[in-house]
């Protein structure tokens, strides 16, 4: 990639452009969202801790470099926002699907070029938005990035920053509702009408089959996040009344609200929420399956089966939003229901892990960092997964609800399994991102400190959990049961630090792969798809998208496009 | 070899983690509570299991296909296979769902022979109100709120039942007697949450929420605020203290007598 800049070039409709753009959007957001998550475990373990840098960074948040809890609280609102929207929905969906769906599925684009340009530059404006509402007066909103009214909805009485802070934050959620509407519009009319001649439905890589059932996902959910966004705008600018009811008194302050239904806004909010779960792992499935038959040179065990477990899943996750609302005054009785569908879900997830075991197994498993960030996928989402178990029990949740069993549990299946899926796709795609291979030796290192660092920082955390320490709490100096606890934070804090400069080894290579890298021609890993033909190749397809079976004369591959 | 090693020792030390947890729960109060721990040791078992064999599973895998050379052609996917683990994992979830629900389903005894007590939660502090011997609620409106005028429950002083009502900072209750919180909030939501209850329950602006408990044995608990309310949400502490029905009768009494209302 030339190093050349230019405004054409910024305003570009070119996919593989708009997918780099997407790249370095999600890497800037992860990065500023891990050292959010540095911050904040520093003061939860060192409350009073004065540090010069606080003061010189949050004047009126940490004012002689103390963290005030409402700073504390605003940094965790930014850091789950950021980590959920612009890293967790952006990468593995809008950076990965622009820069291959096109090419494997035998199309020269993306259907809609400039709608996707569009989709990004609303996106990017989402994110400026995001950050502006941290820097305005009262500082960053505090309600966390579910955003439950009243707190959020009655203005900067409930609290600094859920005034000018709070509006700004949901002005910026609307906005990249919109983008992601558009992603998946994009998205979905790909894959229904530019696959070329060939690509039948059921000779689609299950990279495709999965940003697909993502970009559906995307397509119910966001719009009822951004309707629910505008109504609560109204709430808090037009005087309406959805989500508050009559009778608040917010400090000394009677309000004139009512009518409205607190709940209601957590229907709506996990009506998307949940969904949104699955937009961020399910390309990671995709991008695992893939990875698993590439490297383990055997086709993907009941691809069938896999790709009727992405839509099982997807179906199912967006009937289920009511296990967020366990305890929240549901009807106990609705909560059976949701309990029954949540557990069900289990099943086609099993039938995923019991598949990418199959096809790994008996393989001739090529050890490469793509493929250890796969089976590392396969491992952290059965742990993290087990912990589902738990909590879609309504009994069993109404003590682990919100208390830091239920962080560990999000933080490994959402968190850690999709960046997991990530990093196995920047390994695997980096050629087509940036003509060059990562480093494999810095990146094996990479794999297992992050490994390692991961398990140690969300393994014993779900002990925090049984503990009953809640979450969201700016510091634990208040309750004589979490005294006890501390020790155990301090490992956390400190794993945490650990996992972090983990990244340290990624971002070197990142670098110097993109500068220095060996160059990379044609089809390194030896793969079947599409987006590894050659320039002037047909991207006529002739078979499925797994032939690993040792068909063709002195490979063990078949590409898509061999007759 | 590395990757199945390390899976291998992670796998141990999550088992070593049960073995000597760090902490752990707090002891149970109430029957519920006993049922909690009950099925929470039934799905641990189960998930424990579950991790140890999948991970297990994993990591054998990754060293078998390391060591072997030019392993057969594979396969393609196996209808039987894959209608096994499907309907095994299936059967063994839902069951766990439906034993999970027993503890939930209980339904509400009513009122007559409990203890009423209201529970009143706002930014960030905790009252409770306790009907006076008349064993009348009298009528509350927002409008009399006045915290620093001690009336944080909002009591109407021209009601004549409201006079003799108690408000108290801590909860008290009565071991060995029906209890029924009534929760209200005026102004954000909260979130009731004591440990050795193994429960918690939002409480939530514009609603009124029941939670019943029946502890038998006399103690002192932390209540401690779940749901993000605010700045001050991490000291939104109070505590529920279980007194012997007599002592509790007494304090009451007390109450009554220093509380007198004009």
């Amino acid at each position: 990639m030339e190093a050349k800049w230019s405004l054409s070039r910024l305003f570009t409709t070119d996919h593989r452009a708009i997918a780099r753009l997407y790249f370095f959007l999600s890497l800037g957001a992860v990065l500023l969202g891990m050292a959010l998550s540095l911050v904040m475990r520093f003061h939860l373990v060192r409350p009073d801790a004065q540090v010069g840098w606080f003061a010189a960074l949050w004047p009126v948040g940490a004012s002689g470099g103390v963290m005030t809890p409402e700073l504390y609280l605003s940094l965790l609102t930014l850091h789950g926002t950021i980590m959920v929207f612009f890293v967790l929905t952006l990468a593995p969906l809008s950076a990965f699907g622009n820069l291959v769906l096109p090419e494997q599925l035998g199309a020269r684009s993306m259907a809609f070029p400039k709608l996707n340009a569009l989709s990004f530059w609303i996106t990017f404006a989402s994110f400026l938005v995001l950050l502006a509402s941290c820097a305005v007066a009262g500082g960053g909103p505090l309600s966390g990035w579910t955003a439950y009214p009243p707190l959020s909805a009655v203005g900067a009485i409930a609290g600094p920053g859920e005034g000018a802070g709070q509006t700004l934050w949901f002005v910026s959620i609307g906005l990249f509702c919109a983008g992601a509407m558009l992603t998946s519009i994009n998205v979905i009319s790909t894959v229904l009408d530019c696959r070329g001649p060939g690509m039948t439905l059921m000779r689609m890589p299950l990279t495709c089959w999965n940003w697909f059932a993502t970009a559906v996902l995307s397509l119910l959910s966001f719009p009822v996040l951004l309707a629910a966004g505008m109504l609560i705008l109204l709430d808090r600018l037009g005087g309406t009344s959805f989500f508050l009811p009559a009778g608040m008194l917010i400090g000394d302050e009677k309000m004139a609200h009512a009518g409205g239904s607190p709940l209601l806004w957590q229907h709506l909010f996990w009506f998307f929420g949940h969904p949104e779960v699955y937009i961020a792992i399910l390309p990671g499935m995709g991008i695992v399956s893939h990875i698993l038959a590439t490297f383990a040179r055997k086709p993907v065990f009941g691809y069938r089966a896999m790709v009727s477990a992405s839509f099982a899943i997807s179906f199912l996750g967006m009937l289920v939003w009511g296990h967020h609302m366990f305890i929240s005054g549901l009807s106990p009785y609705s909560a059976i229901a949701f309990s029954l569908l949540t557990m069900a879900i289990g099943a086609p997830s099993a039938v995923k892990t019991f598949n990418w075991i199959a096809t790994a197994w008996n393989g001739r498993l090529r050890l490469t960092t793509a493929m250890l960030f796969a089976l590392g996928f396969v491992s952290i989402f059965v742990t993290g997964g087990l912990s589902g178990l738990f909590l879609g029990q309504p009994e069993i949740d109404a003590y682990f609800h919100d208390t830091y069993f239920v962080v560990a549990h999000f933080h490994l299946i959402m968190g850690i399994a999709a960046l997991f899926g990530i990093f196995a796709a920047t390994f695997y795609w980096f050629p087509i991102l940036f003509g060059r291979l990562l480093n494999e030796r810095l990146g094996k290192v990479h794999f297992y400190l992050t490994f390692i660092g991961a398990y140690a920082t969300f393994g014993p955390m779900h002990f925090a959990g049984f503990a009953g320490n809640p979450r969201r709490y700016a510091d634990f100096t208040t309750f004589d049961f979490l005294q006890p606890v501390l020790p155990l934070q301090k490992w956390i804090t400190h794993a945490a630090y650990f996992l972090a400069a983990s990244q340290l080894v990624f971002l070197w290579n990142l670098v110097w792969s993109i500068c220095r890298g060996e160059r990379a021609a044609g089809n390194v890993w030896e793969s079947t798809s599409l987006e590894w033909c050659g320039p002037n190749e047909s991207t006529a397809v002739h078979c499925g998208p797994y032939e690993f079976n040792g068909a063709t004369e002195g490979r063990d591959y078949r590409m898509q496009n061999e007759a | 070899m590395l990757f199945g090693l390390i899976l291998l020792l992670l796998t141990l030390a999550g088992c070593l983690l049960f073995a000597f947890p760090p902490v752990w729960f707090p002891p149970s109060i109430t029957a519920e509570a006993l049922a909690w721990d009950g099925q929470f040791r039934r799905t641990l078992w189960i998930c424990g299991a579950i991790f140890v064999c999948a991970q297990l599973l994993i990591g054998w895998t990754v060293l078998r296909g390391r060591s072997r050379r030019g392993a057969g052609a594979g396969s393609h996917g196996h209808r039987g296979l894959e209608a096994g683990w499907i309907s095994v994992t299936a059967l063994l979830f839902l069951s766990l769902a439906v034993a999970g629900s027993r503890g939930w389903a209980r339904g509400s005894t009513g009122l007559a022979g409990k203890e009423v007590i209201d529970v009143y939660a706002h930014q960030f502090a905790w009252t409770f109100r306790y009907a006076g011997p008349d064993g009348i609620f009298g009528h509350t409106a927002t409008e009399f709120i006045n915290d620093s005028g001690g009336n944080p429950a909002g009591l109407d002083p021209a009601d004549p039942a409201a006079r003799d009502d108690i408000t108290a900072a801590n909860l008290r209750i009565p071991a060995g007697r029906d209890v029924l919180l009534r929760l209200h909030s005026r102004d954000v939501i909260h979130d009731f949450f004591v440990r050795e209850l193994r429960t918690k329950q939002d409480i939530v602006p514009g609603m009124e929420i029941p939670l019943e408990l029946h502890v038998d044995k006399p103690g002192t608990y932390e209540i401690a605020c779940a749901e993000l309310c605010g700045l001050g949400h991490s000291q939104m502490r109070s505590l529920l203290i279980v007194l012997p029905a007599a002592e509790y009768e007494r304090w009451k009494q007390e109450r009554w007598k220093q509380e007198p209302r004009q």
